[in-house]
């Protein structure tokens, strides 16, 4: 299978602090892959070392079947960093000249790109204006289009909506949705879920360094979430409720799991009964993406 | 290499753009404007006091003197803008993260090194020949003297600043701006006072002193070079009076100019090798 990347249990530590424990994942070309967690998660820093920015501690990975820094592939590669500074002293248009340059584009093909690339991310009034005078929103749509100047196989989008009112988040969303019909794959970072998350065909979610849960968004809706309130529930109920579905666990004093299979309700109904524990609620529902965001995010996400 | 271009115009447009240049280039002119007004009215005064043929070599003297005065001046200028204008390119691009989004592009991190260092080295290359052009002009219009040996010691000038623009790239990989210049100025500083202790040192015959100005002058060879550039520049009747600031008493050998070369080469290495090596 050809990757645009892919991880081998990569892992960075600054001193003591972990952060990224052991990353281990797959986005196929074309795809758009959502990398979703809290702050400090270690979205950036995994990032970092698919860019070669950052040496990873151990672990190795492939990214459009190059290894680590390797040079030359970044010629298909697209970036928009985090904290993006630029060359702010320039205008926007000299900006995305440079880039443009340092990817090594023909003058001519500069030209055209820059011309239709100011347009897509709607600066072409603030072409001429310095990157100093621009705001927030702004740097950050110059910067997404710096990253599509080459028309990159792989683009890394790092928080790229986190600056950007509803309107500049339509803009991004919609860039994905051009990368993604153009067959370009897309690793976004996010923590957030707004409409462009929504858009992703799969996402991670990331906690501590780890991904804590990966998933198909067109997988997520066979999925049934069953709630369980039970009279007196044991470790021994939980792990014994393992064989109707996946993911059991106790949260906020009912019991939660995951099945693909509906039919498997009336016979946990049922097995429950026989096992003589009194069901005060037996119910279903399709975990939403933001139910998953929010149990990975936790407290984060209500912080922010 | 197109990477390493891209780079040294991008850095010489960044210095134009935010005026760094034009703020060193008043200066200069308004330092060259001075100069210009003392010699002219030196020269004025001489001519007046001094007529006869014998006090026409004490003329050329007190000429060569000024021009002198003039260069080091320039050398001053010099040394500060090979440590100044450089040291902030690295470690404030480390700083603000701009420096992610050209080390993400197809350029090896050593281009991007090298092409900093050298859009300043002909920026400072540029300054030097202003500067130095114009006070080897301007004494010259008034006097209608010039130093000997100008090629060599402007050269030997430039290979001076060239040493502190690479010690300053090489600083901004690992240090922050204020540290990095911490770190140029005192290895200049350094420089300067082992350069004097060995001039003095050597003057009164004082081992010790001399050594220590020696070994100053191994460790950063900034002040052996000036040292060398004033000393090919003057005339022997003047080299021999040892007693203006321009005359060593204790000439640099000829070997300075090998271990300043190689001294840049080992510290653009180490330069290169700490950025390629450090997380960004
Ligand atoms: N250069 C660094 N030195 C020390 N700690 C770092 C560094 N970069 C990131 N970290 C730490 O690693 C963790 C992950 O950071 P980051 O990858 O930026 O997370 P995210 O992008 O998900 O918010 C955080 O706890 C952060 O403080
Ligand atoms: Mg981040």
């Amino acid at each position: 299978m050809n990757y645009a990347i892919e991880t081998f249990s990569l892992r960075k530590e600054f001193g003591a602090k972990v952060a990224v424990a052991d990353l281990t994942l797959n986005v196929q070309r074309g795809e758009v892959f959502g990398f979703l967690g809290p702050n400090g998660a270690g979205k950036t820093t995994s990032v970092k070392m698919l860019l070669g920015l950052v040496a990873p501690t151990s672990g190795d990975a492939r990214v459009l079947n190059a290894p680590l820094g390797n040079v030359p592939v970044r010629a298909k590669i697209g970036f928009l960093p985090e904290h993006f500074r630029f060359q702010d002293w320039l205008n926007g248009r000299e900006f995305l000249d440079l880039h443009a340059r340092l990817y090594g584009m023909s003058s001519a093909k500069r030209q055209t790109s820059i011309g239709a690339l100011l347009k897509r991310v709607d600066l072409q009034d603030a072409a001429n204006r310095k990157l100093k005078e621009y705001s927030k929103g702004m740097l950050q749509r110059i910067g997404l289009a710096a990253a599509l100047l080459n028309e990159p196989h792989l683009v890394f989008l790092d928080e790229p909506t986190s600056g950007l009112d509803p309107l500049g988040r339509l803009i991004v969303r919609d860039v994905i949705q051009e990368l993604r019909a153009q067959g370009t794959a897309v690793f976004l970072n996010s923590h957030l879920l707004s409409e462009v998350e929504i858009t992703c065909d799969r996402v991670a979610f990331v906690k501590n360094g780890r991904v804590v849960r990966e998933t198909s968004m067109r997988e997520t809706s066979n999925v049934t979430d069953v709630e369980l309130i039970v009279k007196n529930s044991t470790p021994r109920l939980l792990r014994e409720l393992e064989q109707f579905g996946k993911n059991v666990r106790q949260l906020n004093g009912s019991i939660h799991l995951e099945t693909e299979n509906e039919t498997h309700i009336p016979e946990i109904n049922r097995w429950l009964v026989a096992q003589g524990v009194d069901v005060y609620k037996i119910g279903a529902a399709k975990p939403s993406l933001e139910e998953m965001f929010l149990a990975v995010m936790g407290e984060d996400a209500r912080a922010g | 290499m197109r990477g390493i271009f891209t780079i040294s115009q991008l850095t010489i447009h960044e210095a134009l753009r935010k005026r760094v240049l034009l703020a060193a280039l008043l200066l200069g002119l308004a330092f060259l404007i001075l100069f210009a007004l003392g010699i002219y009215f030196m020269n004025r005064e001489l001519i007046e006091t001094s007529r006869g043929p014998e006090t026409q070599a004490q003329r050329a003297l007190v000429y060569i003197f000024l021009t002198m005065a003039g260069l080091y001046a320039v050398n001053f200028l010099m040394v500060m803008m090979a440590a100044l204008l450089p040291v902030d390119t690295l470690s404030g691009e480390i700083r603000s993260g701009a420096i992610q989004s050209l080390v993400t592009k197809p350029l090896r991190r050593a281009e991007i090194v090298l092409g900093k260092w050298l859009g300043f080295w002909v920026i400072l290359a540029g300054y030097l020949l202003l500067m130095g052009g114009g006070v080897l002009l301007i004494a010259r219009l008034v006097s209608n003297i010039t130093p000997p040996n100008i090629a060599v010691g402007l050269g030997l000038m430039l290979l001076e600043a060239t040493l502190l623009l690479t010690i300053s790239i090489a600083g901004g990989t690992r240090l922050s701006t204020l540290a990095n210049g911490v770190l140029v100025f005192g290895l200049f500083g350094l420089a300067f006072l082992g350069g004097w202790i060995e001039q003095i040192g050597s003057l009164f015959q004082n081992e010790t002193a001399h050594y220590i100005g020696i070994i100053a002058s191994l460790l950063v060879p900034s002040e052996s070079l000036w040292q060398l550039a004033a000393y090919n520049m003057q005339p022997s009747l003047m080299r021999d009076m040892t007693l203006t600031p321009f005359s060593p008493a204790s000439v640099p050998s000829n070997m300075m100019i090998v271990w300043a070369l190689g001294y840049i080469l080992i510290v653009l290495l180490i330069g290169l090798w700490s950025f390629r090596t450090r997380d960004l």
